[in-house]
């Protein structure tokens, strides 16, 4: 087997009585996309963090390509490449200027920091806006200059942080062509999302956080059968009647369901037999002469995810893109596992 | 896990000349990178030079008769006035590098350059040249146009440029406060409060704009020992010559001699270098 890309035991990063990262292993292998998947204040930011050398860990330890983040964090510098969460571009610069700065940085040349600098222009076709600044770019081409930034020095190891947050749907499908043509190139990619679609289209490996943990781990197709393929979403259009269509279709999917009591939701997880279950819903559903506003199966959602691995859905009133420690702080207190 | 032990070949040893070579070269990369944004946000350049021009005309024109009467007949005001003008010009010049800072701290520039391979000082040490720089262009400016409305030197031109490099080297002492404030407080706005907050009484309450022979009994002492008044005095001997150090003590108070306002002045300029280098490089380290 060959030696794991990133491997960490039992990390702890913990901001006073906020446990970030809480005991986090974790083994990646060479070139694949490992997907940290989670909702805001999982702790996902933190360990990219500690990963990237921009933090140190309170406990564990962590390597990455071979080297500790730590003791070896200077040679390590050379061989991996960060896009945060923020688009972290010189906006006075132009696109070319900010690519020729990062390889200079790298210590290439000035001829070789210029050429990687077109090179990675024209791949992320940004050629025609090399000379202008990128404050003139749109959100998606400031993504794609920050991504074209961490590819200049050729990371062997690379770490995308929220690579599509923010992005509107053209250029998120755009991102995530090119996020698959880096695998094809021979690096390993390390990316963080609350997205589970994304999840899902892009990595070969899952890794679910929630609070500081690793609460489930696998490929798409592994979690997806715990989670049980398709979910069953009821809306009742009376709020009395939840408690009673809730009764009416908790017993069909292979393990219970959940009540929005706001919303008038509820959500079953049907496992394949989607509708067949469906039919069997409308059915029981009529015979007890509940109205609904809505019925249907759709892909599970992280929220659904979360749901089946901890019990609580995923909280996305703190979808601020804060640091993690912060939201973090804010989900105290609602915990009820 | 015998596995991650591969081996570390990835960056051969350095010798000390090599890396030495690479910091320069990194320090040079962020300064050349920091002075074209200011060449590409000019309105950023022309507001900070305006200011210290307004104060120019302000002080010479609106206070300055007033001021004469307090000053020996030898002394035109422009001149008493200027040096304490360089020394506010590059303070507040300085300030720039907190803003500069925080501003790519947000912006997770600062993620992005600790994440490179390197130098670990060169954040900072680009950031306070590049500020620099523009504090030598201002300071070239003031003088010009200090010219213009009746500024003169009176000790030859050696001891001036000694002089202005003094007050730029005030510039270069502030901007380390400034890089400091700049990690620490994280946000744009919250680095311009505080900075300005913190250099007001340094520049304000000090021999830099009038004779701090009429200040009260408390504010007097303060002066004294303030850098601002004897980065001021240093600048005023050297510009202003005999002129000055012959003055009545009732008028400009008792004035020291060079050697020891030379003395004083390094002892302050390398007193904050010594305090805030090292603060402003393990904010960087942590942040």
């Amino acid at each position: 087997m060959d030696a794991p890309a990133i491997l960490v035991e039992g990390l702890k990063k913990w901001y006073g009585e906020v446990k970030a990262v809480d005991g986090v292993d974790l083994q990646v292998q060479p070139q694949i996309v490992f997907g940290l998947l989670g909702p805001n204040g999982a702790g996902k930011t933190t360990i990219v963090r500690i990963l990237t050398t921009l933090l140190h860990p309170d406990a564990g330890r962590a390597m990455v390509a071979g080297y500790d983040v730590v003791r070896e964090a200077e040679p390590l510098r050379h061989v991996i490449g960060l896009a945060g969460q923020s688009a972290a571009v010189d906006e006075n610069l132009t696109g070319l200027e900010n690519l020729e700065m990062v390889g200079r940085l790298y210590h290439l040349p000035a001829a070789e920091a210029r050429s990687r600098a077109e090179n990675v222009l024209e791949r992320f076709e940004l050629t025609d806006a090399a000379h202008r600044t990128a404050k003139t770019y749109s959100g998606g081409m400031r993504r794609r200059l920050d991504l074209g930034a961490s590819l200049v020095g050729r990371p062997r190891i690379l770490f995308l942080d929220e690579p599509t947050t923010g992005l509107d749907p053209r250029s998120r499908l755009e991102m995530w062509d090119i996020i698959r043509e880096l695998v094809h190139d021979g690096t390993t990619l390390m990316l963080t999302t609350q997205y589970l679609e994304e999840a899902d289209r892009l990595c070969d490996q899952i890794a679910v956080i929630d609070n500081g943990h690793v609460i489930a781990e696998g490929t798409a197709d592994e979690l997806k059968l715990r989670i049980g393929g398709e979910v069953l979403a009821i809306r009742v259009t009376d709020r009395s009647m939840v408690g009673a269509a809730a009764g009416a279709v908790f017993g069909l999917g292979p393990g219970g369901g959940n009540v929005d009591n706001t919303t008038c939701e509820i959500t079953v997880p049907v496992g394949s037999d989607g509708p067949g279950i469906l039919t069997e819903a409308v059915r029981r559903l009529d015979a007890e002469k509940i109205r609904l506003a809505d019925i249907g199966l759709r892909r599970p959602s992280l929220d659904d995810v979360f749901l089946v691995l901890t019990g609580h859905t995923a909280d996305r009133s703190v979808d601020d893109g804060e640091g993690d420690q912060t939201s973090g702080k804010r989900r105290r207190g609602r915990k009820d596992r | 896990m015998s596995a991650t032990t591969t081996t570390t070949t990835a960056t051969p040893a350095m010798t000390s000349g090599e890396r030495l070579r690479l910091t320069v070269s990194d320090w040079r990369t962020l300064t050349k990178r920091n002075l074209l944004t200011y060449i590409r946000k000019p309105d950023l350049l022309v507001f900070s030079t305006i200011q210290p021009v307004m104060f120019v005309l302000l002080f010479v024109y609106v206070w300055g008769g007033a001021m004469q009467r307090s000053l020996p007949s030898t002394i035109s005001y422009v001149d008493f006035l200027m040096p304490g003008i360089f020394v506010q010009t590059a303070i507040f010049g300085a300030l720039q590098t907190g803003v500069g800072l925080a501003d790519d701290l947000q912006k997770g520039l600062i993620d992005r350059f600790r994440s490179l391979p390197m130098a670990r000082s060169a954040v900072l040490a680009g950031r306070t040249a590049s500020d620099t720089f523009v504090i030598v262009f201002q300071v070239i400016l003031m003088t010009v146009v200090a010219y213009l409305v009746g500024y003169r030197l009176h000790d030859g031109l050696a001891r001036a440029l000694l002089g202005f490099v003094g007050a730029v080297s005030v510039g270069y002492a502030f901007t380390w406060l400034a890089a400091f404030a700049g990690l620490s407080l994280k946000t744009v706005e919250a680095v311009q409060a505080a900075t300005f907050t913190l250099v007001f009484p340094f520049v304000f309450a000090s021999s830099a704009f009038v004779p701090d022979t009429q200040f009260p009994g408390w504010l007097r002492a303060w002066s004294h020992v303030n850098p601002v008044s004897i980065w001021s005095e240093t600048i005023r001997v050297l510009t202003l010559g005999d002129r000055f150090t012959h003055a009545p003590a009732a008028l400009v108070g008792h004035v020291p001699s060079l050697e020891v306002l030379l003395l004083e002045s390094s002892a302050w300029f390398f007193g904050f270098l010594l305090v805030f280098v090292p603060l402003g490089v393990r904010v960087y380290r942590k942040t």
